[in-house]
């Protein structure tokens, strides 16, 4: 083992402890966690989990989290790939000015959109839906996917495309035939970075739901402030919300460093 | 170089309609308030540029940004560094590199507000692993919620915890990037170590560099879910940052015309650092 491996070691056991901890007392009892401090869980009990698991109001959370989550990522991956194709292979009018337009959303602060955004969704009358935080989740994820997707898009050789098109593809036909499958990379480490944004973002799914979309974590703040503070349930609850990231993660492990590099992200 | 083809505009139509909803339309609604004045049973009428003069003015609205300039300028100084140290000393290849990219991954994957949830556990004085560490066995004196210099503290700590995997795994993938040519070459001639890094990694990780820190400064700037579940702005205003202000104004009193003002000015604010960093960035490039 070489001497600097110890920073990447610390660093790690830096990120771990806060989890470890959430992890120790969603499987503790209320009484031990209020009765004082412990390092280990003395008497397991699996109690937390199994209220999340029996009450609708919890686990329709996680449902709908996933749902909005999912319409999200396919909307802004599927509509980013033809635009980034455009960016990296075309000039047209006002391409520049509108590739920074993109990014300027990723630059506006939530709050600021918090209350136009109720007042828009409640108009057209998708308030309380999951398509309603999918839209305005695109927001920020469209623009994120282009920028990532145009960055691999530009490290395919043009010479691809028009070999192609004299070997006699349509266009479609060499789109989903042949440039899908060479940056298909690519569209892992886009689709994963809409998820994880989507994923952890609050205010606009909290804003824009009321009942029958609400997200996981808003439950979790409501149980936090009216059941009198249940640190266990918290606990539990946050405990569940790192899993579907993890799965995740696990998917594009071979990409996030290559997907990177190759990009010009 | 890129064809000429106007059909490029019917290749981003999705995209521009889809981003255009989200972002046109509520932008007006905001210029559309913050440019009135209301007595309530939805009677607007025009009231100019005053309630900008009226927030850029407030001793309130100077101290929120104040502290979000502070907290950013926090937040750079420290993560910037520490990711390219943690990025240097990572292994390149075999079996603990994706172990280490998974794991320093995991922190951004949690939902904001478990995030504050996390570390409000996390710290309570008595039962919290880290406060209980502070208060019992090294014996400092620490409640977040009774002082502002530790609330300050741990939410620097709780951000750095946060993202500086971000910047890591940015800088990272500029590192792998550099041929292992470069590295024999820099041997031959007997570089030191600061000068390998001076004249070969830090200019190959200068364009993730860029993005990593436009990156961070945006979102730390905008920051709202993770301090305000972990301090609620508190103790007194100590933390409140200029997002959480803004919340408050717009959503708990309901001030549409301030807030809107507000909001318009923050966004500006965003705008023209984020222009700025990119330009100076960038500006040897050009050249």
């Amino acid at each position: 083992m070489r001497k600097r491996s110890i920073i990447p070691i610390l660093y790690i056991a830096f990120l771990m402890l806060p989890i470890y901890w959430l992890v120790a007392m969603s499987f503790k009892t209320t009484q031990e966690i209020l009765g004082g401090f412990s390092l280990f869980p003395q008497t397991w009990t699996l109690a937390s989990y199994r209220t999340i698991f029996t009450d609708p109001t919890w686990y329709w959370g996680y449902i709908n989290s996933i749902a909005y989550v999912t319409i999200n990522t396919v909307i802004s991956v599927t509509v980013a790939l033809p635009a980034a194709y455009a960016f990296s292979r075309y000039r047209f009018l006002g391409d520049k000015q509108l590739f920074f337009w993109l990014l300027t959303n990723r630059m506006a602060p939530a709050a600021v959109f918090a209350l136009p955004f109720f007042q828009l969704y409640s108009a057209v009358g998708l308030f309380d839906t999951y398509w309603a935080v999918a839209l305005a989740h695109c927001l920020f994820n469209i623009p994120l996917a282009v920028w990532i997707l145009e960055g691999f898009m530009g490290g395919v050789p043009k010479e691809l495309d028009e070999t192609a098109f004299v070997d006699g593809y349509s266009f479609p036909r060499f789109f989903l035939k042949i440039f899908l499958p060479t940056i298909k990379a690519g569209v892992g480490v886009a689709a994963f970075f809409c998820f994880m944004f989507s994923w952890v973002e609050l205010l606009l799914a909290k804003t824009l739901t009321a009942v029958y979309a609400k997200p996981i974590a808003a439950t979790m703040t409501k149980t936090a402030s009216s059941a009198g503070y249940e640190l266990g349930l918290l606990a539990a609850a946050g405990t569940l919300t790192i899993i579907p990231g993890a799965i995740v993660i696990w998917f594009v492990r071979n990409y996030i460093a290559k997907g990177f590099a190759l990009g010009r992200v | 170089m890129r064809k000429v083809n106007q059909k490029g505009w019917l290749f981003v139509l999705p995209v521009v309609v889809l981003v255009a909803f989200n972002a046109l339309i509520p932008m007006m609604t905001v210029v559309n308030y913050s440019v009135q004045e209301t007595f309530g049973d939805n009677v607007f009428f025009w009231h100019g540029l005053g309630w900008f003069e009226d927030i850029l003015k407030s001793d309130r609205f100077q101290a929120a940004l104040g502290r979000q300039a502070f907290f950013t300028f926090l937040i750079l100084i420290i993560e910037v560094p520490l990711g390219v140290i943690i990025a240097l000393s990572m292994p390149r290849k075999g079996f603990w590199v994706p172990v280490c990219l998974v794991t320093m991954a995991l922190p951004m994957l949690i939902p904001w507000n478990v995030v504050g949830a996390m570390w409000n556990i996390f710290t309570l004085p008595d039962i919290g692993l880290l406060g209980y560490f502070l208060n019992h066995v090294l014996g400092i004196s620490y409640d977040m919620t009774q002082n502002p210099t530790a609330a300050w503290i741990t939410v620097i700590t709780m951000d750095v915890w946060h993202w500086t995997s971000l910047v890591v795994l940015l800088c990272y993938a500029g590192l792998v990037s550099i041929p292992d040519a470069y590295y024999q070459a820099a041997k031959i001639d007997g570089a030191s170590n600061w000068s390998v890094f001076r004249y070969i990694q830090l200019p190959k990780m200068k364009q993730v560099l860029t993005i990593a820190v436009l990156l961070r400064f945006m979102d730390s700037f905008n920051v709202y879910t993770e301090p305000f579940v972990l301090t609620g702005g508190g103790p007194g205003n100590s933390t409140t940052l200029l997002s959480i202000d803004l919340v408050k104004i717009a959503l708990g009193q309901f001030d549409l015309g301030p807030a809107a003002a507000m909001s318009l000015i923050y966004f500006a604010i965003t705008l023209f650092a984020s222009w700025l960093f990119y330009t100076l960035m960038t500006r040897n490039d050009v050249k």
